[in-house]
C-alpha cells in the first residue's frame, strides 16, 4: 500500500498506519498525571533560586553571602568565584561562544545570573536571594544594535582576549555582482527596512531542572526540559569534564518547547553544580520573569530588503542587508555552518535567477539566544522579509498581491530545483496550493467586498504569504552542532507475542511523538499502533541523535522509524521464509504478514514470526535470533514544506484595533500520518502568528531594563484574538523521504506572521502606508496611519 | 497557621505559613501534580482549580484563604475509571498537545458548561479567554467544549 492509501482499522479501531486516531499520550494528561521537571521530587530533595542582574551592564564590585548563608533552610550559595574554583564560571555556548554561568568580572543583561542559593524550600531560597548584598559599578548600556558598532560604544565581551568591538560575525551568502547586475537593469525597485522584533517562545512550562549526583556511584541523573537530551549530555560531559557513561539526562513530560528548550541553560549547571556541592538532589525551576529575561529569545533582525522587477512584475533579484542583534552571548543554536541559521532562504518560492544577503551580527546588553520561537533555523525571518516586500513591489506597481505571485511562483516541472542561494528544494505543485486557499477564503469576492468597503470608509484588508521552508537538518556532512552531526537513531525491539517497543532520540513537547511514531512502525509492519510503545527522552534508554527543533523530528527520526521498520520486516522474511521452509524471494508481504506467492492462504503473520524469531525454529545461516533492528539515519537533503495562508482583516483606524476575521492555512507537508496532529501542529503556530504580528515583543528602555518581562507587558494571544481557522491541504511527498513526509511543526508559526502585517497593511494602505513593523498593535497601527511610525523595540517616550 | 481544606472530598490539615500559594500547597504539600504553575502575575490560569465551586487562579489566593473550604482539583474531574465529558471531549477533538495547560483549561471549561450547558462559540471563548495555551490556537479547545455539551455523559473514548 502507498502512503496515501486508507490504512485498515486494528480491533481497537486504530488506523494500522496513518491516518486519524486519538493520541496514546492523553489519558496521563486528562488526568493531572503527567510527569513534568517540577513534579519530580526525591528523596532529600532541595530547592534553589538564582540571584539576578538588575543591570543591563554592570561590573560587579563585590558579593556579600554572609547573610544569606545564615538564614536557616540555606544550604549553600554558589556565586561566580566559586565555580571558577571549579573552572565552570563560563561554558560554550552551542555557537563556540562562551556564556556565563554565574558572573564574575561584570554582568552583561539584565536578568543575568549571578549567585545561586539552595535551600530547604523555594520560599527560603528566595528569602536568602534578598540577603546577598552585590555592589555594582553601572556601566552604560549597549541596547540598540545599530549602535553597537560606533566607534567609542562600550565594549560588551572585554572577556574575550584582544576584544575591541561588539562584532560578532559577518556572513553572506548569494551571487552579489549577479544581483547587482539585476538591480542596475530593472524597471523597478523597491527597498524597504523591515524589523522583526525580539520575541519570546514563553511556552507554558518554565525551564528546570532535577539534578541528582549520586555521591557513592559517581552517576549524575538530570532531569530536565530539554528538546535534546542526547546533545546536552554530551555537552555536559565536554564541559564539566564528567564521563558520558555516568550521565543520564531525563526529559520527561515537556510543557512545550518551541525553541525555547535547545540551549543549556546557567541554572542547569548550577543545579548540577549545587548537588554536587550539598550530595543532595536539587530542583530548579524559574519563574515566567526569568523564563522571559534570561532564556533564549528569538529573532531580533533588522533588514533591510530590495527587490527588482519588470514593469510587468516579473521579479527578478532580491537581496538583503541583516543587523542581527544576539544579545550579550553568542548562544544561538543552529548548525555550525550556518551562523545566520537558514536564513539564506530568503528567496521564497519565486523564480528568478539572482539574490544576494549580507548578515551582521552584534553584541548588544540584552539576553542570549536568536534561533527560537519555531523558526526552522530563521526561515521565520526569511520568509517575513520576502512575502513583505513582494507585497510593497505589488503596491509599486498597483498589482493585486495574489497576481504578482501567481505570476512568479515556481512551477511543478522546475523540481528539484536549486535556489540563487543554493538550496535543493524537493517537491513542490505551488501554484495548486494558493489556488486550493484562494477558492476557500473566495478570494475574487474578498476583493469585492473590500472595495465596497472603501467606499464606505471601512478599513479591510487581505493578505497573502507563500512561504518554503527546508527543515529536518540535516546532512550530517553539511551539518552538526558543536561537532556532532545532525544524524538520529531509532531502535525497534518486537518482543516475542508481537508487541513493539520504539525508541527515538527526539523528545516530544506536546507534537504527540508517542502516536505518530507508533503509526510509522505500524504502516511498515502492520503491528496496531495501540501495540507499540515509543520510548523517549531518557538518554540511558534510547539511541543517540540531535533531538527535537527545526521541525526535523518527522524528515531525520521518522525516517529512521521507517527504515528500522522496514529492517525489522526484512528480516521477518527470512524467518517466515524458515517457518514456511520456502525461499524468501517466494514471499509477497501484505500489511502485518508474509505469504507464499500464488498461495497466500501459507503465511506467517508478524506476530507469529516474532514468536518464532524467539523461538526453538532453526534459523538460516547468518540470520541471528530475536526481531530487533537498529538505524542511524543521516538525511540526503532537508525536506520543503510549504503553504499558502490568506488573513482577512478589519482595522478601525480611529484606535488602531486590528480584528482578525478570518485566517485560511493551506499546507503541504507532504504525507501527513496522523492528520489530526498536523491540523494542531498548524492551529498553535498560527496562533503564534497572531501574537508575533499583533501583540508581542520584548522591548527595552534606553537603560536595558527588559519591558516584556511578564505576561502583563509580554501579551500572549487568546481565544479572543484568534479566529477559526480555516484549514486546507495539498499533498505533494517529498521524493526522498521514506513515507514521503516533510516536517511540519513550525509551518505555520514561520508562514503567519506575514500574512496578518500584509492585511493589516493592505487594510490601512489608503492612508498610504507601505510597511509598518510588528506587532501592529492598536498604538502602532494608529501611528502608522498618522505617518509617525517608532521603532517598535524601543522604549517611547 | 493550621488549616483544614477539603480537595476532591478528602480533608487535608496541615500547618503551614501565612504566605503560602494555594497553588504550592496543592502542589507541594499534598502532591497533587495537575495543577500547574505557568506565570507569577495572574495571567495564565495553568494554575486553575475550584473553590466552593467557583474556578479560581490558585496561585492568586493564600492557602490560608481556603481554610474551610472545598477544592476540586484536574484529578477529582474523572469519575474513578470514567473520564468527565470534558476530559473526553479534550481527547476526541485533539484539544491538548503538551498538556501543561490543560489541566487549568478543563477545570475552567468544566465550570463554564456546568453555569451554561449550551454555549455559543463566542461564549465558550470568552469564557477560556483567562486560560492561555501556546500549542493548541483554541480552537480544537473549543471543539472540546461543544462536543462536551453535546455528550454531557456518554459513550467510551478510545485510546
Ligand atoms: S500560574 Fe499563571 S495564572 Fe496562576
Ligand atoms: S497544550 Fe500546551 S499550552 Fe496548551
Amino acid at each position: 500500500m502507498t502512503a496515501l492509501d486508507e490504512a485498515p482499522l486494528s480491533a481497537a479501531g486504530n488506523p494500522i498506519g496513518f491516518g486519524r486516531m486519538h493520541r496514546k499520550e492523553d489519558v496521563r494528561f486528562l488526568r493531572g498525571e503527567g510527569n513534568y521537571v517540577d513534579d519530580v521530587n526525591l528523596p532529600g530533595m532541595l530547592h534553589s533560586a538564582i540571584l539576578r542582574s538588575p543591570y543591563a551592564h554592570a561590573r560587579i564590585v563585590s558579593i556579600d553571602t554572609s547573610a544569606a548563608l545564615a538564614l536557616p533552610g540555606v544550604h549553600a550559595v554558589i556565586t561566580g568565584e566559586t565555580l571558577a574554583g571549579l573552572g565552570l564560571a563560563w561554558m560554550p555556548t552551542l555557537s563556540y561562544d562562551t556564556q556565563a554561568v554565574l558572573a564574575t568580572d561584570k554582568v552583561r543583561f539584565q536578568g543575568q545570573e549571578v549567585a545561586f542559593v539552595i535551600a530547604d524550600s523555594r520560599y527560603i531560597a528566595k528569602d536568602a536571594l534578598e540577603l546577598i548584598d552585590v555592589e555594582y559599578d553601572a556601566l552604560p548600556a549597549v541596547v540598540d544594535a545599530k549602535k553597537a558598532l560606533d566607534p567609542g560604544a562600550p565594549i560588551i565581551r572585554d572577556d574575550k582576549e584582544g576584544k575591541t568591538d561588539n562584532h560578532i560575525y559577518d556572513w553572506e551568502a548569494g551571487n552579489k555582482a549577479d544581483t547587482d547586475a539585476a538591480f542596475a537593469a530593472a524597471d523597478v525597485v523597491v527597498t524597504e527596512d523591515i524589523l522583526y522584533p525580539r520575541v519570546h517562545p514563553s511556552p507554558m512550562e518554565t525551564c528546570g531542572s532535577v539534578a541528582h549526583m549520586d555521591p557513592v556511584t559517581g552517576k549524575l541523573v538530570l532531569y530536565t526540559t530539554t528538546q535534546a537530551p542526547h546533545a546536552h549530555r554530551t555537552v555536559y560531559a565536554l564541559v564539566a569534564g564528567l564521563p558520558e557513561h555516568k550521565i543520564q539526562v531525563i526529559s520527561p513530560d515537556i510543557g512545550g518547547g518551541f525553541g525555547n528548550k535547545v540551549p543549556i541553560y546557567p541554572g542547569y549547571v548550577c543545579s548540577i553544580v549545587g548537588s554536587i556541592v550539598t550530595g543532595k538532589p536539587v530542583k530548579w525551576v524559574e519563574d515566567r520573569a526569568e523564563n522571559l529575561m534570561s532564556t533564549g529569545f528569538a529573532r531580533d533582525y533588522h533588514m533591510n530588503v530590495s527587490i527588482a522587477s519588470t514593469k510587468e512584475g516579473k521579479i527578478l533579484a532580491v537581496k538583503v542587508d541583516v543587523l542581527a542583534d544576539h544579545g550579550a552571548f553568542n548562544g544561538v543554536a543552529q548548525p555550525t555552518n550556518y551562523p545566520a541559521g537558514f536564513f539564506h532562504i530568503f528567496t521564497g518560492s519565486y523564480d528568478y535567477p539572482a539574490a544576494y544577503c549580507n548578515v551582521k551580527a552584534v553584541y548588544t546588553n540584552k539576553a542570549p539566544g536568536g534561533v527560537a520561537y519555531a523558526c526552522s533555523f530563521r526561515i521565520t525571518e526569511a520568509v517575513y522579509a520576502i512575502e513583505r516586500i513582494v507585497d510593497c513591489l505589488a503596491a509599486e506597481l498597483k498589482m493585486d498581491s495574489a497576481e504578482l505571485r501567481l505570476k512568479n511562483l515556481l512551477r511543478p516541472e522546475q523540481f528539484p530545483y536549486t535556489s540563487p542561494t543554493g538550496w535543493e528544494y524537493d517537491s513542490g505543485d505551488y501554484e495548486k496550493t494558493m489556488r486550493v486557499a484562494m477558492d476557500i477564503a473566495g478570494y475574487d469576492e474578498l476583493r469585492r467586498e473590500q472595495a465596497e468597503k472603501r467606499a464606505k470608509g471601512e478599513y479591510m484588508g487581505i493578505g497573502i504569504s507563500f512561504f518554503t521552508e527546508g527543515v529536518g537538518a540535516g546532512p550530517r556532512k553539511h551539518m552538526d552542532i558543536l561537532g556532532l552531526g545532525m544524524a538520529d537513531g531509532c531502535d525497534l525491539r518486537v518482543h516475542p507475542t508481537g508487541k513493539a517497543q520504539v525508541r527515538l532520540s527526539v523528545q516530544s513537547q506536546g507534537q504527540g511523538h508517542e502516536t505518530t511514531f507508533a503509526q510509522i512502525i505500524s504502516h511498515e509492519l502492520g503491528i496496531p499502533p495501540e501495540d507499540i510503545e515509543v520510548i523517549h527522552g531518557d538518554t540511558d534508554n534510547t539511541p543517540f541523535g540531535l533531538g527535537t527543533y527545526g521541525s526535523r523530528s518527522t524528515p531525520v527520526s521518522g525516517a529512521a522509524a521507517a527504515l528500522v521498520g522496514r529492517k525489522v520486516r526484512d528480516k521477518a522474511r527470512l524467518i517466515a521464509a524458515a517457518a514456511l521452509e520456502c525461499s524468501p524471494d517466494d514471499l509477497e508481504w501484505e500489511l502485518g504478514r508474509w505469504f507464499v506467492k500464488g498461495d497466500p492462504t501459507r503465511g506467517k503473520t508478524i506476530q507469529e514470526i516474532a514468536f518464532a524469531a524467539h523461538g526453538s525454529l532453526e534459523l538460516p545461516e547468518g540470520v541471528e535470533g530475536h526481531l530487533d533492528a537498529q538505524v542511524v539515519y543521516n538525511p540526503p537533503n532537508l525536506t520543503y514544506p510549504y503553504g499558502c495562508y490568506i488573513c482577512v482583516v478589519d482595522v478601525d483606524p480611529g484606535t488602531g484595533q486590528v480584528k482578525v476575521r478570518r485566517f485560511i492555512a493551506v499546507d503541504d507537508c507532504g504525507t501527513r500520518i496522523n492528520p489530526m496532529i498536523v491540523e494542531g501542529q498548524v492551529h498553535g503556530g498560527l496562533a503564534d502568528g497572531i501574537g508575533m504580528a499583533l501583540m508581542e515583543v520584548i522591548a527595552f528602555d534606553e537603560d536595558g531594563n527588559n519591558l516584556g518581562g511578564s505576561f502583563m507587558d509580554y501579551l500572549l494571544p487568546t481565544s479572543m484574538e484568534c479566529p477559526d481557522w480555516e484549514l486546507g491541504e495539498t499533498v505533494t511527498p517529498s521524493p526522498h523521504h521514506p513515507i514521503g513526509a516533510k516536517g511540519v511543526g513550525e509551518s505555520a508559526t514561520v508562514g503567519s506572521p506575514a500574512a496578518i502585517v500584509n492585511a493589516v497593511i493592505d487594510a490601512i494602505s489608503p492612508f498610504g502606508v507601505r510597511h509598518a513593523d510588528m506587532p501592529l498593535t492598536p498604538a502602532n497601527v494608529w501611528r502608522a496611519i498618522q505617518g509617525r511610525p517608532v521603532r517598535t523595540d524601543m522604549a517611547v517616550e | 497557621m493550621q488549616v483544614t481544606i477539603t480537595v476532591n472530598g478528602v480533608e487535608h490539615s496541615r500547618d503551614i505559613e501565612p504566605r503560602m500559594l494555594l497553588v504550592h500547597f496543592i502542589r507541594d504539600e499534598l502532591l497533587l501534580r495537575g495543577t500547574h504553575w505557568g506565570c507569577d502575575t495572574s495571567n495564565c490560569g495553568a494554575c486553575t482549580l475550584w473553590v466552593d465551586n467557583e474556578p479560581v487562579k490558585s496561585c492568586t489566593m493564600l492557602a490560608v484563604m481556603a481554610d474551610g473550604k472545598a477544592i476540586r482539583t484536574v484529578e477529582g474531574l474523572a469519575n474513578g475509571a470514567e473520564l468527565d465529558p470534558i476530559q473526553k471531549g479534550f481527547m476526541e477533538c485533539h484539544g491538548l498537545q503538551c498538556g501543561f495547560c490543560t489541566p487549568g483549561m478543563m477545570m475552567t471549561c468544566r465550570a463554564l458548561l456546568d453555569g451554561n450547558p449550551h454555549p455559543t462559540e463566542a461564549e465558550i471563548r470568552e469564557g477560556i479567554s483567562g486560560n492561555i495555551c501556546r500549542c493548541t490556537g483554541y480552537k480544537n479547545i473549543v471543539a472540546a467544549v461543544q462536543w462536551a455539551a453535546e455528550n454531557p455523559a456518554t459513550s467510551e473514548v478510545t485510546a
